[in-house]
């Protein structure tokens, strides 16, 4: 099969790349091993945070909110997206003083989007929240969408104008000749002058495989989720000192998340929960919301995520082909940026440059890996 | 209870008694769970506090169940009534809640003997207050001796049906009608295995027996049902059925429904074990070996759970797998497991002479699993409609797992127990595919876990 720009990788990323293309006219075939976003996009937290991001990735991220804000005008759907603000709480002095420092720096860094507030606001967007709090940062226009929903609208999306997309399709080989790319998989041979690397955890094997490898590494970030409880909060709630991530989605089930991770069985795709760090979370939600003690857990699962020695992800032009790129290393928050991940990879493709520094994301930066 | 033990075995039913008797009499430290009060399993449940006239009413097969209790009783086995086990995992750690404690234990081997779960089948209706389990009727007869004061309508295929309909007509209930949707043709599918079947003759004549007796009685048998329906605003008032060309619809506010049991693979899948459909019992199985042992190497199933073969079968298939694990720890040679296997084994053959038969004749038809049509609720936790779930497919979600994502179907609270199977057929035949390709990835917990619950395990670990 020939295409102008074969996508590895049926997560968000490919799908947001090859929308971004397919608007500007240029055809691509999006490619995943198993189906669409079942390792990480279609299986997240569908948290949609600026809160808290390192300052490299703020303005992709506060782009990537104004997008979000409107993602009906992108994919058609609104994603079931809701932006009740999310929340970093303080507990005692020092956690003030840390989310204070945060504030301080972000507007220096000239953005207005995560402020302070009091006790007082805190229990009036929390009154179930145990009393011991001081206060908290805050993103006003932060929230949360449905991921499969999300995966499931840009996909969809894409295919309406013109993308295609092979699930269950594997590349297992890839070479470049003097007419472009040659990938091949079982179910075929795939012709390209450009290629994409969006394969999320096994983002590495197609880096390696272009001659520069990077240290990525496969994570299995763990989720519990509860029964439908009435609706009692709204923000997405996170604490200075404490691994949580907590919000009652629409239909009043409980998600909690705590970047815990289960162990991973990479070759075999296979993860088993770690009960121990479960039970910290579930202590950890209950320090601060107590009444929740009786609730039920319904189901716990694992995502499969690439995570990079600093938390920051591989958005770049190959080391080694002007006509390779990546976007990949997303270490557990990329769902949020995906949307501006697919503009920067299609300007890259299309202009050779693009208006976000990607410095900072350059595959580059491993060097000396 | 202690942390580590050789064998742990979940399920205290024929199975995972007979199981938990050898090993134990074998000298090695069993640990035995299960959620019920008492042992017995589903079968010979109740069985030491049971009134001796109710006992008669159920049977010389209930009654065998008597002496596996008794030996359970008497052999050296941690006997964990009342435990759930909402947890297992390929590293052999068992979740489990005890009497509102948690725990976490682990096994050098693990038999889970789980048992079956009726086979759920949606039909319009079937989620309507007043429409249950023939499974839960059996239950409160056994357990409570409660039976239903106003009548019952008793729907559906399998031997169960016409157990529970002789059993209610003798515990003096009125059946108000005793539908039988196994379809004519049946008969046909089944004839060439009657001669194997008559090897097991006892069985088939008791199921006459049974017909007979309710023959007499003035209770018919209505055969060749279908297009069932249960109708009523906010509970069961009135049901409809296709009879002879002809739909008749009868005024009830019970109908107990059956359409055979299938093996509980929740606690087996959650686990990771590799699980095939079976066509002639129309369901999924775990992949075995002989002596029970699934693709994970220390994890065995027996009874039920690894198959339907009934509760003589499961007796046996627990022996076996016992033996498998005494070898697999060290404590008998192959040659003695060999040996020690031959009886059960033997019993095993013959106990399975009946099997193919019945399989065939209650095999329920396709078009019953297949096409509910668009408005039956399907997954009764999250509402979700067998056309919705059409709708996926068609939009290219062409497994159980991404129908799952996309409508929510089997993410509520029962955890996809009622409609996993449904969903697996739906999915198939909206995708032109002969059977069922795949089930939902099991997720633990298998039975509830409240957060307070998870919080209390391993109290000693840190962020
Ligand atoms: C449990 C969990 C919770 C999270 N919560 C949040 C959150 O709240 N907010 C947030 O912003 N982010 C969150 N994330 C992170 C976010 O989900 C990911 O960063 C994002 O989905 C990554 O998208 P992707 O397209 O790179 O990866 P994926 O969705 O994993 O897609 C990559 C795809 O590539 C395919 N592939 C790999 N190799 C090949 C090959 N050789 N041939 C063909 N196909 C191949 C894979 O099968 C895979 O489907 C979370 C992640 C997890 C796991
Ligand atoms: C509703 C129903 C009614 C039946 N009635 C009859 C009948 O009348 N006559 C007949 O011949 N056969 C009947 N059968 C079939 C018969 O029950 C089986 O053939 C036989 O009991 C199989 O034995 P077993 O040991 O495999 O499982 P079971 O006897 O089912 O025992 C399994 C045990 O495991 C326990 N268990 C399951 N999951 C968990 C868990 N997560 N944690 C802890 N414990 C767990 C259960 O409580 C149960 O006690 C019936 C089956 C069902 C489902």
């Amino acid at each position: 099969m020939k295409t102008d720009v074969l996508i590895i990788g049926g997560g968000l990323m490919g799908f947001s790349t090859a929308l971004q293309l397919a608007q500007r006219g240029v055809k691509s075939v999006v490619v995943d091993k198993d189906s669409a976003g079942r390792h990480a996009s279609g299986v997240n937290a569908g948290g949609l945070r600026q809160l808290n991001r390192h300052p490299a990735e703020i303005p992709l991220s506060v782009a990537a909110a104004e997008i979000w804000h409107d993602i009906k005008s992108l994919v058609d759907k609104n994603c079931d997206a809701k932006f009740p603000g999310q929340i970093r709480i303080a507990e005692n002095e020092e956690d003030l003083q840390t989310l204070g420092q945060r504030a301080e720096l972000v507007r220096n860094l000239g953005f207005q989007h995560e402020e302070m507030i009091s006790r007082e606001e805190l229990y009036k967007l929390a009154p179930s929240l145990v009393s011991h709090c001081k206060g908290a940062l805050i993103c006003r226009n932060d929230g949360y969408a449905r991921p499969f929903h999300a995966l499931e609208a840009f996909r969809q999306k894409a295919l309406s104008l013109g993308v295609k997309y092979l699930p269950s399709t594997r590349i297992d080989a890839i070479e470049h000749d003097s007419k472009g790319w040659r990938l091949s998989s079982a179910k075929g041979e795939f012709r390209a002058p450009v290629i994409v690397n969006c394969a999320g955890a096994w983002a590495g094997q197609v880096a390696s495989t272009l001659g520069e490898p990077v240290p990525v590494k496969p994570g299995a970030p763990m989720l519990m989720i509860t029964e439908r409880l009435p609706h009692f909060i709204d923000p997405v709630f996170g604490a200075a000192s404490r691994k949580l991530s907590f919000k009652q989605m629409q239909n009043g089930t409980l998600l909690i998340g705590g970047a815990h991770m289960a162990e991973l069985n990479f070759q075999q795709h296979k993860t088993t929960m770690n009960w121990a760090k479960l039970a910290v979370s579930a202590r950890t939600v209950l320090a601060l919301f107590p009444q929740l003690k009786d609730v039920r857990i319904v189901r716990t699962w694992a995502g499969i995520e690439a995570f990079m020695p600093d938390n920051l992800p591989v958005i770049s032009r190959s080391k080694n082909y002007s006509d390779a790129f990546h976007a990949f290393g997303f270490s557990a928050h990329g769902f949020q940026l995906s949307p501006v991940v697919g503009i920067i990879i299609s300007q890259l493709i299309l202009d050779d440059h693009t208006n976000f520094n990607i410095d900072p994301f350059s595959i580059n930066r491993f060097d000396s890996f | 209870m202690k942390n580590h033990y050789s064998l742990v075995i979940i399920g205290a039913g024929p199975a995972g008694m007979s199981a938990a008797v050898e090993a134990a009499n074998h000298g090695i430290d069993v640990a035995l769970l299960d959620e019920q009060e008492v042992p017995g399993g589903q079968i010979y449940r109740a069985m030491e506090s049971i009134p001796p006239e109710r006992a008669k009413l159920l049977g010389s097969e209930y009654l065998h169940g008597e002496k596996l209790v008794t030996e359970l009783r008497n052999a050296s086995i941690d006997y964990f009534p009342g435990t759930q086990v909402w947890s297992l995992n390929e590293k052999l750690e068992i979740g489990l809640l005890h009497h509102d404690k948690t725990a976490m234990i682990s096994a050098d081997q693990v038999i889970l003997a789980n048992g079956a779960i009726e086979r759920p089948v949606p039909f319009p209706g079937w989620t309507l207050p007043g429409v249950m389990n023939a499974g839960a009727g059996q239950i409160l007869l056994k357990s409570h001796g409660i039976v239903p004061k106003d009548g019952v309508v008793l729907a559906g295929s399998g031997p169960l049906l016409l157990l529970l309909a002789w059993q209610y007509h003798h515990a003096g209930v009125k059946i108000k009608a005793l539908l039988d949707l196994t379809p004519m043709q049946n008969h046909l599918r089944a004839l060439p295995h009657l001669p194997r079947a008559l090897l097991a003759g006892h069985y088939l004549s008791k199921g006459m027996a049974y017909k007979k007796d309710l023959k007499q009685a003035g209770i018919g048998t209505l055969h060749n049902v279908s297009n069932l329906v249960a109708r009523g605003q906010s509970k069961l008032d009135t049901i409809s059925f296709k009879h002879s060309g002809q739909i008749h619809s009868i005024e009830t506010d019970l109908l107990l429904i059956h359409f055979g049991v299938i093996p509980h693979t929740q606690l087996s899948r959650a686990a990771g074990c590799q699980h095939q459909w079976n066509p002639s019992q129309q369901c999924w199985t775990p992949g075995l070996n002989k002596w029970g042992s699934s693709s994970i190497n220390r994890i065995l199933i027996a009874g039920d759970g690894a198959g339907i073969g009934g509760a003589r079968t499961a007796e046996h298939a627990g022996r076996l797998a016992a033996f498998q694990a005494l070898y697999k720890l060290g404590k008998i040679t192959r040659t003695e497991r060999k040996q020690l296997a031959r009886k059960d084994r033997k019993w095993m053959r013959e106990e399975r002479h009946i099997r193919p038969f019945l399989e065939a004749f209650f095999h329920i038809p396709e078009k019953l699993l297949k096409v509910p049509d668009d408005n039956t609720l399907v997954c009764r936790c999250e509402e979700v409609t067998a056309g919705e779930i059409r709708s996926a497919v068609h939009a290219g979600h062409s497994d159980s797992n991404q129908v799952k994502f996309l409508t929510r179907c089997g993410m509520g609270p029962c955890q996809g127990r009622q409609c996993a199977e449904a969903v697996s057929h739906i999915i198939a035949d909206a995708n032109g595919d002969n059977k069922p390709q795949e089930l939902y990835r099991g997720r633990a917990p298998v039975t509830p876990l409240t957060l307070g619950q998870l919080a209390s395990l391993f109290p000693e670990e840190q962020e």
